[in-house]
């Protein structure tokens, strides 16, 4: 993984680009600072994005933040799968821009149909808040193209609602199509259905997963074992492909 | 007022938590007759006027489209209430 917050060459590389993420902010999203800041250290130029926009304000990709949109009324993500700036997210995801939803961000793109599958309340119906290690599956993904096939990352996990769920028959399509990217390792934490910590669609610019990755960008802010910063490469990833176009 | 009711329910090979954790503050309280609790959800919608066949398959379209996720829900009744 290259440790981008670091490496001037990436970092100008953003700059000059002009690439930009959006980083959309629904009532009751909690993340968005956090996820900016992790674009920025990545060499991107976070743009705050509202629920209530129509348009994108040309950003080059956009992240769906966690949170507690709408109060998680109805069901978790399920308002936000209908804000207005979700319909021209569906429609720029449709078309390949890059769109990554963590936690709250990921309900919101399973119940938006970008991803399949569904959130349901942790199994042992507790939240949980831990450091978690996971396994990159799938590097193939516009977000996880940094790390290595197989890698352990350890980054922060905190929901109440993370048990990923699915008929066995889109679980095995997720399986048997390489679309599972990230497993949980070691006990399951939530319930989730065959370890699913998080998906992508077939193209590989839309990746949804429940623990937080912008929790773990600078050290000395995210998980104390394995240095912390194991989160950047979901950044890293978007802002060389975006740069570089692969 | 008329209203149209759609109730909605995890699909029974989904875990339902909540259902399990009142299950067992049932046992707790006493209330040993009863097995397994399943949670489900009862929406009300306000009608203007009357309700027509037109209301009601527009009723059972938002219950399919907002109401429920049918990944995880079933739609399990959508009727029409009168109220005096």
């Amino acid at each position: 993984m290259t440790a981008v917050a670091t490496d001037p060459t990436i970092a100008e590389a953003g700059a000059e680009s002009g690439a930009s993420i959006g980083v959309v902010t629904f009532p009751g999203t909690l993340d968005d600072r956090d996820a900016a800041r992790a674009v920025r250290l990545a060499g991107a130029k976070p743009v705050n994005l509202w629920h209530a926009d129509s348009t994108l304000a040309g950003v080059d990709g956009v992240i769906l933040p966690g949170g507690f949109s709408y109060g998680d009324y109805l069901r978790c993500g399920a308002i936000a799968g209908f804000a207005p700036i979700m319909e021209s997210v569906v429609s720029a995801a449709n078309a390949g821009m890059p769109v990554l939803g963590i936690c709250n961000g990921f309900q919101i793109l399973c119940e938006s149909h970008l991803l399949p599958g569904a959130l349901i309340r942790n199994d042992h119906q507790h939240f949980i808040c831990r450091d978690q290690e996971l396994i990159v599956e799938n590097t193939n993904t516009v977000w996880t193209g940094d790390y290595s096939q197989g890698q352990t990352i350890r980054i922060p996990l905190k929901n109440g609602e993370g048990g990923f769920v699915a008929t066995e028959e889109v679980l095995d399509e997720l399986e048997g199509t390489g679309r599972v990217a990230l497993r949980y390792q070691g006990p399951n934490p939530n319930g989730s259905l065959r370890d699913i910590a998080g998906i992508t669609n077939d193209a590989g610019n839309v990746v949804g997963l429940m623990p937080h990755p912008e929790h773990a960008v600078e050290a000395g802010f995210g998980p104390e074992d394995g240095g912390g910063i194991d989160g950047q490469g979901f950044f890293s990833s978007a802002v060389r492909t975006l740069v570089t176009g692969r | 007022m008329a209203r149209v009711v759609v109730e909605v329910m995890p699909k029974p090979e989904i875990l339902d938590p909540q259902g399990k954790a009142i299950s067992g503050g049932m046992s707790r309280l006493g209330f040993t007759g009863f097995g397994e609790v399943r949670q489900g959800k009862r929406f009300e919608l306000e009608v203007e006027g009357e309700v027509t066949e037109e209301v009601l398959a527009q009723a059972r379209e938002a219950a399919e489209k907002l109401l429920s996720n049918p990944v995880i829900e079933n739609v399990v009744a959508v009727r029409a209430i009168e109220e005096a």
